[in-house]
């Protein structure tokens, strides 16, 4: 009895250390400004025009993802083929590509000298140094983080309802529909809410790819970089008003998907 | 570039390595047998520093634009030396306490840089021009800074029109290169050196004498350096040795005021 003592002892001293690296450079960021800095440094131009792009941007690769993510990981989660590990690693790769990899990997495919470059061109889309650059830089790091996380929300579903959906006369689109993907909500969600958090923070393959300019491709991490160098208090206050909407938006996504599909799958 | 990134996401100038195999910080701690020189330099100079480097074998350099390493010096980070691109931040961290006494060691030119291979630009005033894409340094790297004194010589209107084209502003003027040798954007204000630097990929269209900033290149040991007389022998070289050589082989023309 008396050595069980210690190991939970372990266990919460463990993750205090691990709480404590953690938060501490996110508190930092809020114990180095005053509410009154965040609010005037808000008001310098450049800053909301920054937040908006990002919130924008990143909305638009999320939905861009959840389209075409959700079907594409139900497949991957509910058939079985030769050659699907395969698949399945090729689509997480971009998950533990640097972001500066994932930047020379979109100009080298979609750059104006790249693979696909003339393709693109020859259409008449312009990608690279525009707001369109940004979402697809955005869409291509998030991507997985959702693919994954809705792979396994789908893989996690009880089979007998899927087929008692069938048996009960609905088609397969149906199914989908009405069953898998309410009843892997909230698995679903939590993917969605992991993918915009890494779409808000993006910065080396948008740097990269996009490159920087006010208004246009200038995300709100790309404008505290800036910031950096002239104004250590103006990006501190960006900072710290990014970490506010990323975890408002977390913290909105749980809330949604606890409340939503209470009672669902877990996810 | 992106150990940068790091450096920023760490809030109380904590150092951090650099991806060139540079470091904001001093390296070692116990066990390190060889105490490092560690120099925070403009991203201009990494070609002439590496090369100078292979003297100093413990010489150990983190690029990035001048204003960031400014910056982080700053912030509490101490390398043994800081080389700017201009003479303005060295003299400032000067002021403040943060660095000796900076030497100017360095001269530089301003240029038009193009795509070699597909160049729609060759001077100055075809970048005004609708349709055409620029590439320039934002307003606080020096390079970017010598851009807009260029352009501020120009008549309103055809500065107001180039700065129409202008789609990108780098943190650095390894960023406007990059975007240049991908044929991202048409032209870009980068200096003689970066041509130099480019492998044939890049080509320069001068810039008229009367348009052209003085760009010097300043340097100094920073206060609290771990390694003070290593830093001043690396800037000694810089100014008479092989890191002057160094220099002159990768494109930079004597110190202005010689």
């Amino acid at each position: 009895m008396r050595n069980r003592g210690w190991f939970p002892v372990g266990l919460v001293a463990a993750l205090t250390v691990v709480l404590c690296f953690l938060t501490l450079p996110i508190v930092a960021i809020f114990v180095d400004t005053g509410p009154l800095d965040l609010l005037s440094s808000l008001g310098e131009d450049g800053a909301l025009e920054a937040l908006r792009l990002s919130l924008t941007c990143s909305a638009i690769a999320v939905g861009l993802i959840v389209l075409a993510g959700t079907p594409a990981a139900y497949l991957l989660a509910t058939r079985r083929f030769r050659g699907r590990a395969a698949l399945v690693t090729l689509v997480e790769l971009p998950l533990v590509l640097p972001p500066a990899v994932a930047g020379i990997g979109l100009l080298a495919a979609l750059g104006p000298n790249g693979v696909l470059g003339g393709v693109v061109e020859d259409a008449g889309i312009e990608l690279v140094l525009t707001t369109a650059g940004v979402i697809l830089a955005l869409t291509f790091v998030a991507a997985p983080f959702y693919l994954r996380q809705a792979q396994s929300a789908f893989e996690a579903l009880d089979r007998t309802w899927l087929e008692a959906s069938r048996t009960l006369g609905a088609t397969e689109a149906r199914t989908f529909l009405r069953v898998a993907i309410p009843t892997a909500g909230p698995g679903l969600i939590s993917g969605l809410a992991l993918a915009w958090g890494r779409a808000l923070g993006e910065f080396g393959a948008t740097l990269m790819f996009a490159g920087s300019f006010r208004g246009v491709t200038q995300t709100a991490p790309l404008a505290i970089y800036e910031r950096f160098s002239t104004d250590f208090t103006g990006a501190l206050a960006l900072s710290a008003v990014l970490v506010a909407v990323s975890a408002a938006l977390l913290l909105s996504v749980k809330l949604l998907s606890g409340s939503a599909w209470l009672g669902g799958a877990a996810g | 570039m992106l150990g940068m990134l790091l450096c920023a996401a760490l809030p109380m100038g904590a150092g951090c390595g650099g991806d060139g195999g540079g470091d904001g910080a001093p390296p070692g701690g116990p066990g390190s047998s060889k105490p490092k020189l560690t120099v925070s330099a403009a991203a201009s100079l990494k070609q002439a520093f590496t090369a100078y480097g292979k003297e100093f074998a413990s010489a150990r350099f983190s690029f990035a634009g001048s204003d960031e390493l400014a910056a982080q010096i700053s912030q509490g980070v101490k390398p043994d030396v800081f080389a700017a691109a201009n003479t303005k931040l060295p003299e400032e961290l000067f002021k403040k306490g943060l660095v000796e006494k900076p030497t100017v060691f360095a001269g530089n030119r301003l240029v038009l840089a193009v795509p070699a291979d597909d160049a729609k630009v060759g001077s100055l005033a075809d970048v005004e021009r609708p349709g055409v894409t620029l590439a320039v340094g934002s307003k606080s790297v020096p390079v970017g800074s010598y851009t807009r004194t260029v352009l501020d010589k120009l008549p309103a209107a055809q500065s107001k029109a180039i700065l129409a084209n202008v789609r990108s502003e780098e943190p650095d003027v390894a960023g406007i290169v990059g975007k240049l040798s991908q044929g991202a954007v048409d032209a870009g204000f980068v200096y003689v050196s970066d041509v130099r630097g480019s492998d044939g990929k890049l080509k320069a269209a001068e810039l008229p004498e009367a348009l052209q900033p003085s760009v010097a290149y300043g340097v100094a040991v920073v206060k609290g350096a771990k390694q003070p007389r290593q830093a001043q022998a690396f800037i000694d070289g810089l100014l008479s040795g092989a890191g002057r050589r160094a220099l002159e082989n990768a494109g930079f023309e004597p110190p202005p005021s010689e």
